[in-house]
């Protein structure tokens, strides 16, 4: 039986929080009642990435790429599309650019990008092994088991040029040629799926929509180093991507692809997973395998690298999810073609979450050199609301800030370390007029405080050091010799630190007092904050000459301090007011001006 | 020690029995023991302590290391707000100050009627819909703080 239609239902966490799952359930039964159930097939997809705009029904061979779509929507969608052949045109996307229906492929939003590690994401059903062996699913690891040697995978590796895109950039060849020649009767493969930088969901999106591509490459991982035994940590606040783990090793099971002699070699690999609980410096590799063990989650210093000892004091290769990601499809189609992506020191591709005040959120894949500029304002539509744009972050609590100045940088991990910042794992923020740059390092050092595992004294002292500095600064009482201790304990930090977190933390402090010094002396000799996010030093007043009189901003304010009246306009009782900002946002006429 | 009382579900005993041997199985059964309580009660620590013959301290060491660990109970509805950047940046502080004034609780207090919580949590990987909030598995998105009073008493009504 062939389909004529097909449909796909975006199933990533951001679209099932908007009821795509109500929405894929209702043109199941749409199509039943209307008749058609034989003619469409409908499949519940991973991320398409276009979080934005979520959630996202796609229906081939059209190429319709609808929107904001509602469960109600679903027997409109039916009974126009796929049974008159109309398309509903007020659910098709509408290009900013060209204002009409626009296909799948000529949207802004996915011209730049270059779909490797997110491959089948949108494309197959992730709770279906067959349809990722459609898409070559395991090609690779028989390739792998019947025609290389351990040798060769690492060769094709080094061709590659990979590099692990948990952030740090470290070969992947390498790591797995350390374990690989450690002789040892048990070696374990871990992947990191600890996503724990605020504002970054490449890896839950990767494990959601295409769950098989780190089973596969991280069987292949066992077959190349010479281990038995794999574990997934992820965390647990990830629910949907561990129930599709699940779904997936059991099928894996089931194909014999995972298990006692994997495809009828003498090969055997298993997948078992771990959960995490909340703690950022899990992330970091020795203490993501202390807590695999049970225990604290604390880091212990290097080396011995985990390639050498790791989990249980065995020789352990620890990837993150988008590494693992690349490797199915480099085996495929060789490490020469991967190398021909890329910069020369960085090769292949980029996942970034894309989210901040910008136009179009979501997840973007794009091939390592592609600029800054490229990424925020013609795949991400540019900054929200027409505002100006303040700074990009990238690394979360671990990166910097990138200045309007340096968005014309190709990516790639050596260019992003240059400008005080760091690749990272992937998420990329976006700043407008709107924030500042003390508060968002204030935010950052705060969690890097609670997130502290507290082992040593650099990171458990001088975070919270740094935070009280910042602290004082945004609320008026900072000096100039505050500057200086800043960058002194931030150097400290970085040179003393047992781990990454400790390391790194004081990046985002650092990076911001070097870009926008000047908005640091403001804050401490002018007492001013531009942006009007340290609320201790915002002053609300009312313009006389401005007010109309017609009160809305003292029917809005919580705490009844606006008075006035038609002939004496209204003035603000600031020993009352708590700044809160709503007069501000109420008044139609500029009245309230905010200093 | 005395082994406290405390009531485990067949499915929760036979959960144990599958993980207590495996190295490394702490994490994982505290995590079942917070899926069935809502927190780690004290006496299901002491409990585990005894099945799994581990100092109570070391599992109390466990707990209070990881964020998620709970050791007192939540109200029935608990109110995740996110905190992630994506969220910090559009408004999360504000939804949380509002819902603390709706509810009048600060911090990690429990509504008199046991009814809310609040808890200001890690990234919650919806960025594209920030500020998020969530309640069980419900996710609320693209929030202004004025949404709050609506979703608070939508759980009010239901009870």
């Amino acid at each position: 039986m062939a389909f004529k239609h097909f449909i796909l239902v975006c199933g990533g966490t951001g679209c099932e929080s908007s009821k795509s799952d109500e929405i894929y359930k209702e043109l199941k039964a749409q199509a039943e009642a209307q008749g058609v159930a034989n003619e469409v097939q409908i499949v519940k997809t991973g991320c398409f990435g276009f979080c934005e705009k979520g959630p996202i029904v796609k229906i081939l061979p059209t190429e319709s790429f609808y929107v904001e779509v509602k469960p109600e929507d679903a027997k409109e969608l039916i009974a126009e599309h796929i049974i008159k052949g109309r398309e509903v045109q007020r659910l098709l996307y509408k290009d900013a650019r060209q204002k009409e229906r626009v296909k799948t492929t000529d949207i802004e939003f996915y011209q730049k990008q270059f779909r490797i590690v997110l491959r089948n994401c949108s494309v197959i059903d992730p709770e279906n092994i067959n349809e990722y062996i459609a898409r070559d699913g395991y090609m690779a690891l028989e390739k792998v088991l019947f025609s290389m040697k351990p040798e060769d995978v690492i060769n094709e590796l080094k061709i590659s040029g990979l590099r692990g895109r948990g952030g740090a950039g470290f070969p992947t060849w390498r790591k797995w040629d350390f374990t690989r020649q450690v002789p040892s009767e048990q070696k374990y493969v871990v992947c990191n799926a600890d996503e724990g930088d605020p504002g970054a969901y490449m890896d839950r999106s990767t494990i959601e929509g295409d769950p098989h591509s780190v089973i596969e490459a991280m069987t292949i991982c066992g077959y190349t180093i010479g281990a038995t035994k794999g574990f997934v940590y992820i965390r647990a606040e990830y629910p949907l991507a561990i129930e599709r783990l699940k779904t997936a090793i059991n099928q894996a099971h089931e194909y014999g692809l995972l298990g006692q002699n994997i495809l009828g070699s003498n090969f055997s690999f298993d997948i078992e997973i771990r959960l995490g609980a909340g703690a950022f410096v899990c992330g970091e590799e020795t203490a993501l395998l202390h807590s695999i063990e049970g225990d604290r989650g604390m880091p212990t210093p290097r080396p011995p690298f985990p390639a050498i000892k790791g989990l249980w004091g065995k020789p352990t290769v620890i990837n993150n999810v988008e590494t693992w990601a690349n490797i199915p499809v480099i085996i495929n189609k060789g490490g020469a073609w991967f190398a021909s992506i890329g910069t020369e020191t960085s090769k292949g591709t980029k996942v970034f979450a894309l989210t901040g005040k910008i136009n179009n959120s979501g997840l973007v894949e794009v091939p390592m050199g592609t600029t800054l500029r490229e990424i925020i304002f013609d795949i991400g539509g540019g900054i929200k609301g027409g505002k100006k744009f303040l700074g990009a972050q990238t690394g979360g609590p671990s990166g910097g800030i990138i200045t309007e100045e340096f968005l014309d940088t190709p990516i790639d991990y050596e260019s992003l370390t240059a400008l005080g910042s760091m690749m990272g794992s992937g998420g990329l923020i976006v700043m407008d007029e709107d924030d500042c740059p003390v508060d968002v390092s204030k935010f950052y050092m705060e969690f890097c405080v609670d997130e502290s595992c507290g082992k040593c004294a650099p990171c458990r002292i001088g975070t919270v050091q740094i935070h009280n500095i910042l602290d004082k600064i945004t609320k008026g009482n900072g000096t100039m010799l505050d500057l200086e201790n800043l960058e002194k304990i931030g150097h400290a930090m970085k040179r003393a630190a047992l781990c990454g977190l400790g390391q790194t933390a004081p990046n985002p402090t650092l990076s911001t007092l070097k870009r926008f010094r000047k908005v640091y002396e403001e804050h401490i000799n002018d007492k001013l904050c531009r942006s009007g996010k340290c609320k201790d030093l915002v002053v609300y007043s009312i313009n006389k000459e401005k007010c109309i009189g017609c009160g809305l901003c003292a029917r809005k304010c919580p705490v009844n301090c606006i008075s006035g009246d038609k002939t004496q306009k209204y003035t603000i009782d600031t020993s009352k007011c708590i700044k809160c900002g709503e007069c501000f946002k109420a008044c139609k006429f500029n009245a309230v001006i905010k200093k | 020690m005395a082994v406290a009382q405390i009531e485990f579900s067949k499915e929760f005993e036979s959960f144990i029995n599958a993980w207590k041997d495996k190295p490394g199985n702490l994490i994982m059964i505290l995590h079942k023991i917070q899926e069935e309580f809502s927190y780690i009660p004290r006496e299901a620590a002491e409990r585990l302590s005894h099945d799994l013959n581990l100092p109570l301290a070391k599992i109390y060491g466990v707990i209070t290391f990881y964020h998620l660990f709970k050791t007192t109970k939540p109200g029935k509805y608990r109110l995740a707000i996110c905190m992630g950047t994506a969220c910090y940046l559009k408004g999360g502080q504000d939804l949380i100050n509002e819902a603390e004034s709706i509810l009048g609780i600060k911090g990690h207090e429990v509504t008199e009627d046991g009814m809310f919580s609040i808890d200001a949590v890690r990234c919650l990987g919806c960025c594209g819909l920030a500020p998020v909030l969530m309640v069980g598995n419900e996710v609320y998105g693209k929030l202004t703080k004025d949404d709050m009073a609506d979703i608070i008493a939508k759980y009010k009504a239901i009870g």
